[in-house]
């Protein structure tokens, strides 16, 4: 080589490492992402995994951030087992600092044990069932969103309020679905409803023609319904095939687009409870929205979306504040207090559940879940099936 | 019990059972003819059913409102569609193995039932949820007590009772039909006597997938809902009622399809706490069937040569 080509690749290699060099300043950490992204409830999961991922990318955005972040998106299929296996799969990857993990109960309380194990930070962003937070004292759990205690209680309380007197009780067989009914039958016992005739089903089963036939000749005023979308539509569709007269009392795990476009319109008076307060009229639920719009994602961002941005929000906020370390990850969760976030402000208890008891009930009218106090059926302008 | 609560009973029953028979009856051609199960039956039926979504969004895009011709163009869309579908599966999937070993091809029809199931999920637009179903028959229904007899339910009843009849005489009564049979009995003696074994099998292969298209589309307008996984159950149902029927056998696979939905109601019905375990009851039973009778109720008039 001539001395000529010589200095020439010396200079050439430095204005190479000069251009790239401060471009690649920023580490790269990995966070992971665990939902239903296939099967029955996966539209849940695909807008809870969008907005996980809009709140890495306005984070990557921010040139403030001291690291650069990389979303691992895994599928549990809302499946037990399947959950198990990508959680230990995530959990043993070191390179991964946290994870917001889960939408389904039944995936969220079979995985607590897996995090715990090994150490990996989670917040899950979309199960209900308490025991996830409250059966273990597990450090490494914490919830942004409430729990199905808070929930069914102001279920029972709206339709005892109402005047209705008989429920029947359809549940899917799962823990979540388990768990609805023994917190909606407490409540409601307490307010003295009566429960005429309690029903488990499979959480994929397609025909209800036989129990919905008994729950007919039992003549309740309001079926209760401890479940998800996909169960819950074909189970009003065929209420409607049998006809019969009651209303449709559901939980968190029907308020989603999904619900109202399977039906149509015999998703018109459908009850429904969730916790927190919808998007529209969170803190930060504008700008989410817009924000959320702007990335052009496939699926909308479904009813617990906002709970995974925050989530993953929270996650990123403890990383930038205490460094890519799980421990210390951990240690700084743990004194979460009125931290801002656009589902509101975020206090995780020292079972790391967040303490948000405000529950939104919902009505389904003209096609929308509409907040009941905003409704023509609270003001009386409509009313519910034998409402008197 | 009440009268009107057994007839409600009996009419639910009756139009599960319908919808497994159709697809039982498939199986039990499948098997009929080539020997083989083939796995992704369920889901060349939920294929079926939403391409007879399809097919009602386009033609009523185009300005029919007559629900009527609505339905008459879902039925022939989806149908052909189909039964194209399953010879494309017979072609091109199974023949090709005819002489690997049985387990290939049940392989390779179960990961194509995945593969139409994913399909199905991804490239319809917001495949993952629910589909509202068109109900296009008329809903007028008449009460008697308890029991709330529809005319559209009495109508797919008499449609599902009508193509298994029709697929009966077209099996015994035709030209068709006697090169059907005579490939399933023998083959090879079959071939010798002039007939078109490899048409045979497409065409065995095209009715069957054809009944599971009708199955398809019967579900969504008696639930007035499909999805994208709904035909795995229903597959593996329809095999459970093949099985017990006894596989090759017509009347076997219709009998096993009402069996099995009256297992279901029974389940429901009778047992205390029955309805979360009315599939355990009823598989349980099956097994039991199983057990006792191995060539199933009614059993191939020819057994296998040794």
């Amino acid at each position: 080589m001539s001395r000529g080509l010589k200095t020439a690749t010396v200079i050439l290699a430095a204005v190479w490492l000069v251009a790239v060099v401060p471009a690649d300043a920023k580490d790269k950490i990995k966070v992971g992402f665990i939902g239903p992204l296939t099967g029955g409830v996966s539209a849940n999961g695909l807008g809870g995994r969008n907005s996980a991922d809009l709140a890495v990318r306005l984070r990557n955005a921010d040139a403030k951030a001291k690291y650069e972040y990389e979303l691992v998106v895994l599928d549990d299929e809302c499946k037990p087992n399947v959950a198990v296996q990508v959680a230990t799969k995530m959990a043993a990857e070191k390179d991964i600092i946290a994870a917001a993990t889960h939408y389904c109960s039944s995936t969220a309380i079979a995985t607590v044990d897996v995090y715990h194990k090994f150490g990996l930070p989670v917040v899950v962003w979309g199960a209900v069932l308490p025991d996830i937070t409250y059966r273990n004292k597990y450090a490494e759990v914490h919830r942004v969103n409430g729990t199905m205690i808070n929930q069914n209680e102001a279920n029972a309380e709206l339709v005892t309020r109402l005047g209705y007197k008989t429920f029947a009780v359809i549940h899917d067989t799962t823990d979540y679905g388990k768990g609805h009914n023994e917190y909606f039958s407490a409540a409601l016992a307490k307010l003295g409803g009566k429960i005429v005739g309690t029903f488990g089903v499979g959480a994929d089963q397609q025909d209800f023609t036989a129990e919905l036939t008994q729950i007919k000749a039992l003549n309740p005023e309001v079926i209760y319904f401890g479940g998800l979308t996909p169960i819950g539509v074909r189970i009003r569709a065929q209420m409607d095939k049998l006809g019969i007269k009651a209303v449709f009392d559901g939980t968190s795990g029907i308020v989603s687009d999904a619900y109202i476009q399977g039906l149509g319109p015999l998703a018109e008076g459908t009850l429904a409870f969730r916790e927190g307060a919808p998007v529209e009229k969170l803190p930060g639920g504008k700008v989410f929205m817009e924000k959320y719009t702007a990335q052009k994602y496939d699926n909308p961002p479904e009813a617990y979306g906002a709970f995974a941005y925050a989530a993953m929000d929270l996650i990123l906020d403890s990383i930038e504040k205490v460094g890519p370390d799980r421990r210390k990850v951990i240690d700084d969760l743990a004194k979460v207090k009125n931290r801002d976030s656009i589902i509101g402000k975020i206090t995780l208890d020292d079972h790391g559940q967040n303490t948000v008891s405000f529950i939104t009930k919902y009505v389904v009218q003209d096609g929308k879940f509409v907040v009941w106090e905003d409704s023509e059926y609270a003001s009386g302008k409509r009313k519910l099936p034998r409402q008197k | 019990m009440d009268i009107g609560l057994l007839a409600q009973y009996i009419m639910n029953g009756l139009m599960v059972g319908m919808m497994y028979a159709l697809v039982a009856v498939g199986f039990t051609l499948f098997f009929g003819v080539l020997d083989i199960i083939q796995f992704s039956h369920g889901d060349v039926l939920t294929v079926g059913a939403f391409t007879a979504l399809m097919t009602f969004l386009g033609v009523r895009a185009a300005g029919v409102g007559s629900g009527s011709i609505l339905l008459l163009a879902m039925v022939i869309v989806a149908i052909f569609a189909v039964a194209a579908l399953g010879m494309l599966i017979a072609r091109y999937l199974v023949l090709p193995l005819r002489t690997a070993p049985a387990l290939n091809t049940l392989l390779i029809t179960l990961m194509l039932g995945t593969v139409l199931r994913e399909s199905v999920r991804l490239f319809y637009p917001q495949g993952a949820n629910p589909k509202p179903f068109p109900g296009l028959l008329p809903t007028n229904s008449i009460n008697f007590g308890n029991f709330n007899l529809r005319l559209d339910n009495a109508i797919m009843l008499t449609a599902g009772t009508a193509v298994i009849v029709g697929v009966e005489l077209l099996l015994n009564r035709t030209k068709l039909g006697l090169a059907i049979r005579a490939v399933a009995q023998d083959e090879e003696t079959a071939r010798t006597m002039g007939v078109n074994f490899t048409a045979i099998v497409l065409i065995a292969f095209a009715i069957g997938s054809a009944l599971a298209a009708f199955a398809g589309i019967m579900n969504g307008l008696y639930y007035n809902e499909i999805n994208f996984g709904m035909g795995l159950y229903l597959g593996i149902i329809g095999f459970a009622a093949a099985i017990i029927g006894g596989l090759g056998s017509i009347y076997g696979a219709i009998l096993g399809g009402f069996l099995f939905a009256a297992l279901q109601t029974i389940g429901t019905v009778a047992l205390p706490f029955g309805s979360a375990y009315k599939d355990v009851f009823a598989f349980a039973v099956i097994i039991i069937f199983i057990a006792w009778r191995p060539t199933g109720l009614i059993q191939e008039k020819i057994s296998e040569r040794v």
